[in-house]
């Protein structure tokens, strides 16, 4: 059975750990959640996100964060990716399977996939 | 929305953007109907606000000029045959009791009731996306409850390990599986 004690046994596993997480300022993976990119399927994007860069062992480094509405709603789920050198990128019409891929190949591998940009995609 | 689920957190949203530090999320329901209620202590909003709140072509939102979230639920419970109502307070008439409650009634045998959904994945979103709010939810299921409460975590965790923490968001998200399971 899960108790609330077992979060005792997470802070002292994630003591040391945390102190490096403050220090990180590299990409930024941020999810439109308004109610357009919600009901055009943003949850599982985002939880996608979340446990994709956990499991690339990325998290040091990466920070995926919830917006608001973009204003862009015909092309939602939308997600913009600042890169530590300022460069946005913005994915749009986004799927559980293109995030696994964002983290893979851009995020990790540095390779924008540009099919899934807004300037190769029709509204 | 094709779950209710994804109703509750573009809801909560509102509760969020309003300032909130404590949101409740209430789910009740029975074999016939299912009750959500969303508690927060917001900025709230004046009786004018109240009264547009409906109305698609109203939002407070600047990047355009509908606002879908509160008549999307609405719908939802209406064709049910059911309901939502929405009562609030504004800061600038209470300094301290200021907030909104938002409960919806829901009629589960009708043939446009939309299910709940996946509500695990709705809390764990909220809290990824809100770690220094503390959301109480509770979901009662013929009698049998469901709670999950961030403070009462945060009185395990420590100030310093972030409830959005993908370790801590796991563990939510096991605990919550385990709780639907034990039903």
């Amino acid at each position: 059975m899960k108790s609330l004690a077992e979060l005792a046994a997470i802070r002292e596993k994630m003591r040391d750990k945390v102190a490096m997480r403050d220090n990180a300022a590299g990409t930024r993976i941020v999810v439109g959640m308004a109610t357009c990119g919600i009901s055009a399927g943003a949850r599982p994007v985002l939880n996608t996100f979340v446990e994709e860069v956990n499991r690339e062992g990325l998290f040091e480094n990466v920070t995926v964060t919830q917006t608001g509405c973009i204003g862009i709603c015909q092309y939602e789920p939308v997600v913009e990716v600042y890169t530590s050198d300022n460069e946005k990128v913005t994915y749009v019409k986004m799927t559980s399977e293109k995030a696994k891929r964002v983290v893979a190949e851009h995020i990790k591998g540095g390779n924008v996939i540009t099919e899934y940009t807004i300037g190769s995609t029709k509204a | 929305m094709k779950e209710l689920s994804l109703n509750i957190l573009d809801i909560v949203m509102n509760s969020v953007k309003a300032g909130a530090k404590i949101i409740a999320i209430r789910i009740t329901e029975d074999n016939r109907t299912l009750a959500i209620t969303i508690e927060d202590n917001g900025c709230g909003m004046t009786a004018e606000q109240l009264e547009r709140l409906s109305d698609p072509f109203f939002t407070t939102r600047t990047t355009r000029q509908v606002g879908l979230g509160v008549p999307f639920f609405r719908l939802a419970a209406e064709q049910t045959g059911g309901g939502i109502n929405i009562t609030s307070v504004p800061i600038s008439e209470d300094e301290v009791k200021h907030g909104t409650v938002v409960t919806a009634l829901f009629y589960k045998d009708h043939i446009d009731y939309t299910p709940l959904g996946d509500i695990i994945a709705t809390v764990i979103t909220l809290i990824q996306g809100n770690a220094d709010i503390n959301f109480d939810f509770s979901h009662t299921i013929n009698g049998y409850a469901i709670n999950l409460s961030t403070a009462e975590m945060r009185s395990e965790l420590g100030e310093d390990i972030p409830l959005n923490s993908f370790e801590v968001l796991e563990w939510i998200k096991e605990y919550l599986n385990e709780q639907y399971n034990g039903i």
